[in-house]
């Protein structure tokens, strides 16, 4: 274990200790999306992992 | 009559300062953007090693948890972003060194795919209005989840699990700037400071991430 791999752990870790707030008021407060919502999050997401396929094949 | 007038009036000054957001975000991001640009270039020319990569990225995320939410409210927290940009560029220069060297298609192609990502996504939640913010639990946990697999991949090693987790972070990076997009729109994120910051955030994370995917899968070697 050299020193980068424990400056990149440290670094992880600060990042979780300060996402979790956010995310635990994110998980109780957010509202709930119906299917329509995610519909309109799925489609473009679909959309960019065929993009991202052809950015493959060009590459 | 007059208080249908005032409520028409008010919701025009919303919507006029929901454009003023906009507006000043998508500059401030413009700019940092070509800063940090400019940083990683010149990052690259200097040959900057791995471990100053790292201190000037931990040195931008100290920056970012912790000058930066205190100075966004003033004109301080402008110079404060660029300087977090800036060393963020800074620290990419080794990996784009990297990639330079084995296949620069690699290096120009993730800057062009995550620049259409991005205008591709903006333009669907500007034109669509949707909100998005039903999406907040959602791609926060499954943050803390690419957070704990990155976390346990520095240990593994498992070059497969690398590539898992830089699709992932492109789909959760591509969720965040609907997320923040829409934020924008609809008044959550009034700061156009703190806005340009997290989209800048969620580019250069999808910039790497497509630079891992590009790398490991594209070209003939």
């Amino acid at each position: 274990m050299n020193w980068m791999a424990i400056g990149s752990a440290v670094l992880i870790i600060g990042m979780m200790v300060f996402i979790f707030p956010s995310m635990r008021h994110a998980v109780k407060n957010a509202p709930k999306g119906s299917m329509d919502d995610w519909m309109g999050f799925i489609i473009p997401l679909a959309v960019i992992v065929g993009f991202i396929i052809l950015l493959i094949n060009m590459v | 009559m007059n208080e249908h007038n005032i409520s028409l009036g008010r919701a025009q000054e919303s919507v006029l300062a929901t454009n003023k957001v906009l507006k000043n975000t998508y500059m401030l991001l413009s700019m940092t953007l070509i800063f940090s640009g400019v940083m990683a270039l010149v990052g690259m020319s200097t040959g900057l090693g791995q471990g100053a990569s790292l201190v000037s990225s931990l040195v931008a995320i100290g920056l970012l948890w912790f000058v930066l939410p205190r100075t966004a409210n003033s004109s301080a927290g402008i110079p404060v972003l660029f300087a977090i940009t800036g060393l963020l560029g800074l620290g990419l220069a080794p990996m784009l060194n990297f990639y330079m060297a084995i296949n620069p298609s690699v290096v120009s192609t993730a800057l062009g795919g995550t620049g259409v990502i991005f205008l591709g996504l903006s333009g669907y939640a500007l034109t669509t209005r949707k909100d998005f913010s039903f999406m907040g639990g959602f791609l926060m946990v499954g943050l803390m989840v690419v957070l704990v697999a990155a976390l346990a991949n520095i240990f593994l090693q498992m070059p497969v699990m690398q590539l898992v987790i830089s699709g992932a972070i492109v789909m959760i990076m591509s969720g965040l700037i609907l997320y923040q997009t829409s934020a924008i729109i609809h008044g959550g994120e009034t700061n156009y400071i703190m806005a340009a910051a997290s989209l800048f955030l969620s580019l250069l994370n999808m910039f790497q991430a497509l630079l891992h995917l590009l790398g490991a899968f594209g070209g003939d070697d």
